[in-house]
């Protein structure tokens, strides 16, 4: 358990009684802004993907730059900004390319 | 010396000719090719394997064939009406149906080689570009022979020797809002194998537009992503990206690069679902995106949203018809110009040609050489003497360039010589070395001049035997 715990980035936010982790991941674009292919992201529990996304920010203020053009996708299900993650869940955020 | 020089120029020249002759040539033999079945389809019926439109009356009844396909189909297809979840039916299908591949480049390279191979009936290819030598390591349905051609020419000439039965439409043309819906209109599904986000969208409204069905894929670096675009009431390309990213976020392959294969599985996979949608058979690949990520060997499929109510071209409401499209300005929609013009940032005397930097090295002027390239480019080729900064890293590194332009100014203490050596800035292509030179004036190197053109203009007016990439 902890050594895949290592392997990945961690961010924490404040640290609460009642937080969830979840596993972000991260494609083209902003895989490149981040450096990292994925990263465990802990916010407090009851965040929305919104909220996941503006901790993310938070930490890597490059990812402002494809915010606005992303797929979101929760457990790779299709997802909103409104919905709540739980523990363990899965976020994907992909934004478009377009070579070929 | 001389001698020699004028020797190879010639052999080079007259080769350039050979090829030209051999690629009419082969053009000619696959057109006569094609009129000589079209004519003996014409007359002897038991061959109507021209374009798999073969009448219902043909000898495939006579030889109690209800499913149209004739003797040799049946024999070149064989494979895949073995397959119980393929067989006669898709392949009937297949053989009826019309397809247009929209870039013969890293995609369109092996869509179109396996959609010509498994019996699309008709194949439309568009592309304006000429086959270029650093597309082969990933465009491998064209030739060494055909560098310099049309690409539509050289992979209609790949797909025609590998199915010399089927019909093939070459289209030397740019896809344009003017011709696009002709075009399209043309052809049962479309396939984007393009390269760039205007093109995406203007493909995508055209076919809202046309009722087809879109096979979209893309490829940057090591990775790929595959839909399915506007299929029974599925979304479209603008339901899932309404705002186009911005241009910093899209990379073309000749600037960030690409591994060959990860575009030549996407391709392959676009030809896969392109098979399923004209046969069809299977579960087309909507509401959904396949993912592929070439380094770590993962492919996940994530579902996407669906049909936007408010999606501005396919929505509800949607206002958008045909007029509008043609009216639709897609470059200055993603701000993606496709014809790219260089940069003009600087005033003329804060940059020097190629050829006036090749006389400050003659005449051995003190200066320094900074090459604002990524360090990965840099490894590629760099000119003699020069210190790579990357323009990403300038500011963070102004300390390096300061001591460099000391250390040419330390050199020459003892003569008593103090004037500042010149600066001068180069990149790839003369635009990142004009944002490095405003940056450097407004940070007090005031003598920092671009060298216009970059690398590229060197190799071509100063040193032809240097590397281009």
């Amino acid at each position: 358990m902890d050594a895949t715990k290592q392997e990945v980035t961690k961010i924490e936010s404040d640290d609460t009684s009642s937080s969830v982790e979840i596993k972000v991941l991260l494609f083209a674009r902003a895989r490149e802004l981040t450096g990292v292919p994925d990263l465990i992201l802990k916010v407090p529990s009851g965040s929305t993907t919104q909220k996941c996304m503006d901790e993310l920010v938070v930490k890597f203020p490059s990812l402002e730059e494809v915010r606005s053009c992303v797929v979101l996708a929760l457990n790779e299900e299709y997802t909103t900004d409104s919905a709540i993650v739980k523990h363990r869940d899965e976020l994907a955020i992909i934004p478009p390319i377009s070579g070929g | 010396m001389e001698a020699n020089g004028g020797d190879s120029s010639e052999i080079v020249r007259e080769l350039e000719a050979l090829k030209l002759r051999k690629s009419e040539i082969e053009h000619r033999i696959s057109t006569l090719e094609a009129k000589l079945q079209e004519t003996t389809a014409a007359v002897e019926p038991c061959d109507a394997v021209s374009n798999g439109y073969s009448s219902p009356s043909s000898p495939a009844i006579e030889h109690g064939l209800e499913h149209g396909l004739s003797p040799d189909q049946i024999y070149r297809y064989s494979r895949q009406l073995l397959l119980p979840s393929f067989g006669v039916e898709a392949q009937s299908s297949l053989l009826k149906s019309s397809v247009l591949v929209i870039g013969a480049g890293g995609l369109g390279s092996p869509a179109l080689l396996y959609l010509a191979a498994c019996g699309v009936g008709r194949l439309g290819i568009i592309d304006h570009d000429v086959v270029e030598l650093n597309n082969m390591h990933r465009q491998i349905i064209h030739t060494e022979a055909f560098i310099g051609h049309p690409k539509v020419k050289s992979a209609a000439a790949a797909c025609r020797s590998v199915n010399s039965t089927i019909k093939i439409d070459e289209h030397v043309e740019a896809l344009r809002t003017s011709n696009a819906l002709e075009i399209l209109s043309q052809y049962d599904i479309i396939v984007d194998a393009t390269d760039n986000p205007p093109s995406r969208y203007m493909i995508s409204d055209c076919c809202v537009l046309l009722g087809k069905p879109l096979v979209s894929g893309a490829a940057l670096g090591m990775e790929g992503q595959l839909t399915v675009y506007n299929h029974n009431g599925g979304p479209c390309y603008r339901c899932l990206f309404p705002t186009p990213p911005p241009t910093t976020a899209c990379q073309r392959c000749s600037d960030s690069g690409v591994l060959g294969v990860v575009p030549g599985v996407i391709g392959c996979l676009q030809a896969l679902e392109t098979i399923k949608l004209a046969s069809m058979v299977g579960e087309p690949l909507s509401e959904r995106m396949l993912l592929f990520d070439a380094l770590s060997a993962r492919v996940r499929v994530v579902k996407i949203r669906g049909r936007s109510a408010q999606c501005v071209v396919c929505g509800d409401n949607s206002s958008f018809k045909k007029q509008q499209f043609k009216n639709f300005d897609y470059e200055d929609f993603t701000q993606f110009p496709l014809t790219a013009g260089p940069l003009n940032l600087l005033p003329t005397e804060s940059r020097i040609s190629s050829k006036e930097f090749k006389e400050i090295l003659q005449k051995k002027e003190r200066h320094v050489l900074l090459d604002v390239r990524p360090s990965h480019h840099y490894k590629i080729v760099s000119l003699p003497d020069s210190l790579n900064i990357p323009l990403a890293n300038l500011e963070a590194r102004i300390n390096e360039l300061t001591s460099a332009v000391k250390e040419k100014e330390d050199g020459h203490v003892n003569t008593g010589s103090f004037t500042n050596p010149s600066l001068y800035v180069v990149c790839r292509r003369g635009n990142d070395s004009q944002i490095a030179v405003q940056y450097l004036r407004e940070s007090g190197f005031d003598s920092a001049k671009d060298i216009i053109g970059g690398l590229e203009a060197w190799a071509t007016d100063v040193n032809p035997s240097f590397p281009t990439y």
